[in-house]
C-alpha cells in the first residue's frame, strides 16, 4: 500500500510539470500581445523603444526557455508576478479572494454527499416507488440545469422581487459570518446539489448493480438484516465507482466555482481567474490555472489512494 | 432482467418489455413505445437541430443587426422572448446560437469521445509500458479542471468556432480514454477473452471482436452524455466572456453580456437562452438514456450470461 501511495505521488510530479508546460505554451502561442492589450486603442501610438521597454519590464522579451524557466523558479520562491492592469500581486490575490472560494466548494461537497448519497441509496432500495421517480425527476433535471444559469436566475429572482442583493466586495467568514453567508451560501448551494445530482444517480446504479449479485444474495440468505447487507456488504463495493467519480466531480466543482461565482458576482479566486483570462493578464492566468491544477491533482492523489484502499485489487505496482 | 441461459443456440421470438433481443431490429413504432422519454428527447433534438439549419427560413429578424428603437423590449407578439440591449429579437439569437451550439457539441464529442475511446481500448489491451505512457499524457491532461483547460486552449488556440471545438475535445479525450479503458481493462479478463486467446486469436483480433464490442455500450452512453456536457462547457465558454465573440450569438455569450456589467439584468436575456440551455441538455440525456437502454448488454440480458457461464 505505501509503495502504491509512493508511486502515485512520483506519477503526480511529471503531471505537474506537464501541466506547467501546456499553460506556458498555450499562453505564448496565443494572438495579440499583451502590450496591445494593456493599451487597447492606444496601442499603435507606443513608440518602438516604449514598447520594447514595456515588454522588458514584464519580461516578455527573455527567449521563451528562460521565461519559462524564470517562472518555474519563480514558482519555487513564491513570486508569481503581478496582474498587469490591477496593480496588486498573484499572491495578494490568492490570500485575500482564496478563503472564498473555499469555502463555497467545501460547503457544496458536504452538500452534494449529504444530499446525493442517501437520495441514492433510498431510490435504488426502493426501485420504481413514488420516491424513487421524485429524486429521479430532480436528478435529471439538476444533471441538465446548468450552475450559471441557475445563479444567474437566483440572484435575478432576489433582484426583482426582494430588491436584495448580497454584498459587494470580500467579507471574510471570520469578520463577518452573516454576511460571508449571503456571499458564499447562493454559489455552494447552486453547486451542491449539481453535484449531489450526479451522486445520487451514481450511487443508484451502483447500488442496484451490486445488490442483484450472488454475494449479496448470500449475506442476505444467511440471515443478515436488510441494514447490514446495504450499508456493510452492498455500500462498500458500490461506493467504487462513486468514488471514481468524485475525482471527475471535483474538476466539474472547480470549473464549477469559476461560473458560479461569476452568475452571482461573488469576488472569488474564480471570478479573478475570468477578470484575468478576459483582460489577458498572463501572470495571473498562469499562475491561477497552475494553482487549480494543483490542487486538483493533489484532490485526485488523496482519491486515488482512497480508493487502493479500500479495493485491494488496484494495488498494482 | 431477462434471464438468458441459451441465447447463442437458438434465435429468440418471445418479446420480452425493455430488452432489445440478439438480431432484433428496432422499428420506430416499438422504440417509441419502449422509450417515450428517449422519444421526446430526439423529438427536442430534432426540432431544435431543424430550427438551427433553417434558421433563416424560421425567423424573419436579423441575427446581428442592431435596432437601438427596439432595446430591452419584453416578450411581445413581434418579439416573442423580446429584445436584448442592441435590439435585436431574442429568439431569432437562440435559434442562430443553436447552429454555434449544436455543431460546437457534435464536432467536440466526434473529436474527443471517439479518439479517446479508440485509445482506451488499445492503452486496456495492450498494457505495459504504451498504457503507462498514455496514462502519463493524459493524466497532464486531466490535471486541469475541465472548463479551466478549455478556457486556457481557447486563449492558446485563438477565440473562434474551431478553437472552441479543439478545446471542448480535448478536455472530453481523456474520459473517454478512461471510461472505455476501465471497461476494457475489466473485460480483458474475463474468461472468454481468455479462451479466445488459448484458441489463437491475433491482439488485433481480441482488441477489435472480443473488447471493443463490450466497451460499444460504454462508448455510446459516453458520446451522448458528453453531448450535453460539451453544450454546457460551451455556453460556460460564451457565458464568461472568452468564448465565441459577441456578435455572432450563441446561447452562452447573451447571457453572459446581460449578467456582466449591469446592475440589473433584462430577464429575457437569462432566461431564454438558459431555458433553451437546459431544454437541450435534458433532451441529450434522455435521449442518451434511451441510447443506453438499446445497446447496453447488461440490459439486453447477454451479460448476465457471460456472468453465468
Amino acid at each position: 500500500m505505501s509503495k502504491y501511495v509512493l508511486w502515485r505521488v512520483l506519477h503526480a510530479i511529471p503531471a505537474l510539470l506537464g501541466v506547467t508546460v501546456i499553460i506556458f505554451v498555450s499562453l505564448r502561442i496565443m494572438p495579440g500581445d499583451p502590450v496591445s492589450i494593456m493599451f487597447g486603442t492606444q496601442a499603435t501610438k507606443i513608440r518602438p523603444e516604449d514598447r520594447a521597454k514595456i515588454e522588458a519590464d514584464l519580461g516578455l522579451s527573455a527567449p521563451l526557455t528562460v521565461q519559462y524557466i524564470t517562472w518555474l523558479k519563480d514558482i519555487g520562491t513564491g513570486k508569481l508576478g503581478k496582474s498587469f492592469w490591477r496593480g496588486d500581486t498573484v499572491v495578494d490575490l490568492i490570500v485575500q479572494r482564496g478563503p472564498l472560494t473555499v469555502e463555497i466548494a467545501v460547503m457544496a461537497i458536504i452538500l452534494s454527499w449529504v444530499v446525493g448519497i442517501p437520495v441514492g441509496i433510498l431510490s435504488a432500495l426502493r426501485q420504481n416507488s413514488a420516491l424513487d421517480y421524485l429524486a429521479r425527476f430532480f436528478t435529471v433535471l439538476f444533471l441538465a440545469i446548468p450552475g450559471f444559469w441557475l445563479g444567474a436566475m437566483i440572484v435575478l429572482v432576489l433582484l426583482l422581487w426582494w430588491d436584495y442583493a448580497p454584498p459587494l466586495g470580500v467579507i471574510n467568514i471570520w469578520d463577518d459570518p452573516a454576511k460571508n453567508l449571503q456571499l458564499a451560501l447562493g454559489p455552494a448551494v447552486v453547486l451542491g446539489l449539481a453535484v449531489s445530482a450526479y451522486i445520487a444517480r451514481m450511487t443508484r446504479s451502483s447500488l442496484l448493480e451490486i445488490i442483484r449479485e450472488d454475494y449479496i444474495r448470500t449475506a442476505r440468505a444467511k440471515g443478515l438484516r436488510e441494514q447490514a447487507v446495504v450499508l456493510k456488504h452492498a455500500l462498500r463495493n458500490a461506493s467504487l465507482p462513486i468514488i471514481t467519480l468524485s475525482g471527475v466531480l471535483f474538476g466539474f466543482l472547480l470549473s464549477g466555482t469559476v461560473v458560479v461565482e461569476q452568475a452571482f458576482n461573488v469576488p472569488g479566486l474564480g471570478k479573478a481567474m475570468v477578470e484575468a483570462f478576459v483582460m489577458l493578464d498572463y501572470a495571473v492566468i498562469q499562475n491561477l490555472v497552475l494553482l487549480y491544477s494543483v490542487v486538483f491533482i493533489v484532490i485526485n492523489l488523496l482519491i486515488d489512494v482512497s480508493y487502493a484502499w479500500l479495493d485491494p485489487r488496484i494495488r498494482y505496482v | 432482467m431477462a434471464q438468458h441461459s441459451d441465447v447463442q443456440l437458438e434465435p429468440r421470438v418471445v418479446f420480452r418489455p425493455g430488452a432489445l433481443e440478439r438480431g432484433e431490429v428496432l422499428g420506430i413504432a416499438s422504440f417509441v413505445r419502449r422509450f417515450p422519454a428517449g422519444c421526446i428527447g430526439a423529438v427536442i433534438l430534432l426540432i431544435v437541430t431543424f430550427c438551427a439549419l433553417a434558421a433563416p427560413l424560421v425567423t424573419v429578424h436579423d441575427p446581428t443587426q442592431v435596432k437601438l428603437r427596439e432595446r430591452k423590449e419584453i416578450p411581445s407578439w413581434s418579439h416573442p422572448l423580446g429584445t436584448d440591449y442592441e435590439g435585436r429579437d431574442i429568439l431569432t439569437r437562440i435559434i442562430y446560437g443553436g447552429r454555434v451550439s449544436l455543431a460546437v457539441s457534435v464536432l467536440s464529442v466526434l473529436l474527443g469521445t471517439t479518439v479517446g475511446a479508440l485509445w482506451g481500448v488499445a492503452s486496456a489491451y495492450i498494457g505495459g509500458r504504451f498504457d503507462m505512457h498514455s496514462q502519463r499524457l493524459l493524466e497532464i491532461f486531466m490535471s486541469f479542471p475541465p472548463l479551466v483547460l478549455a478556457m486556457l486552449l481557447v486563449i492558446g488556440l485563438g477565440a473562434g468556432l474551431w478553437a472552441v471545438v479543439i478545446a471542448i475535445g480535448i478536455t472530453r479525450l481523456p474520459f473517454g480514454v478512461r471510461v472505455v479503458r476501465s471497461v476494457a481493462l475489466s473485460v480483458k479478463e474475463l474468461a472468454y477473452v481468455e479462451s479466445a486467446r488459448a484458441i489463437g486469436a491475433s491482439n488485433l483480433r481480441i482488441m477489435v471482436l472480443y473488447i471493443a464490442p463490450q466497451c460499444l455500450a460504454a462508448y455510446l452512453v459516453l458520446a451522448t452524455a458528453q453531448l450535453g456536457v460539451a453544450i454546457v462547457i460551451e455556453a460556460s465558454l460564451g457565458f464568461l466572456g472568452v468564448g465565441i465573440p459577441p456578435p455572432t450569438p450563441t446561447w452562452g455569450n447573451m447571457m453572459g453580456g446581460a449578467v456582466a456589467n449591469v446592475l440589473i439584468p433584462h430577464w429575457p436575456l437569462v432566461v431564454f437562452p438558459g431555458l433553451t440551455i437546459t431544454l437541450v441538455v435534458l433532451a441529450f440525456n434522455f435521449f442518451g438514456d434511451a441510447i443506453r437502454d438499446v445497446f447496453d448488454p447488461k440490459l439486453r440480458g447477454s451479460y448476465s450470461l457471460t456472468m453465468r457461464t
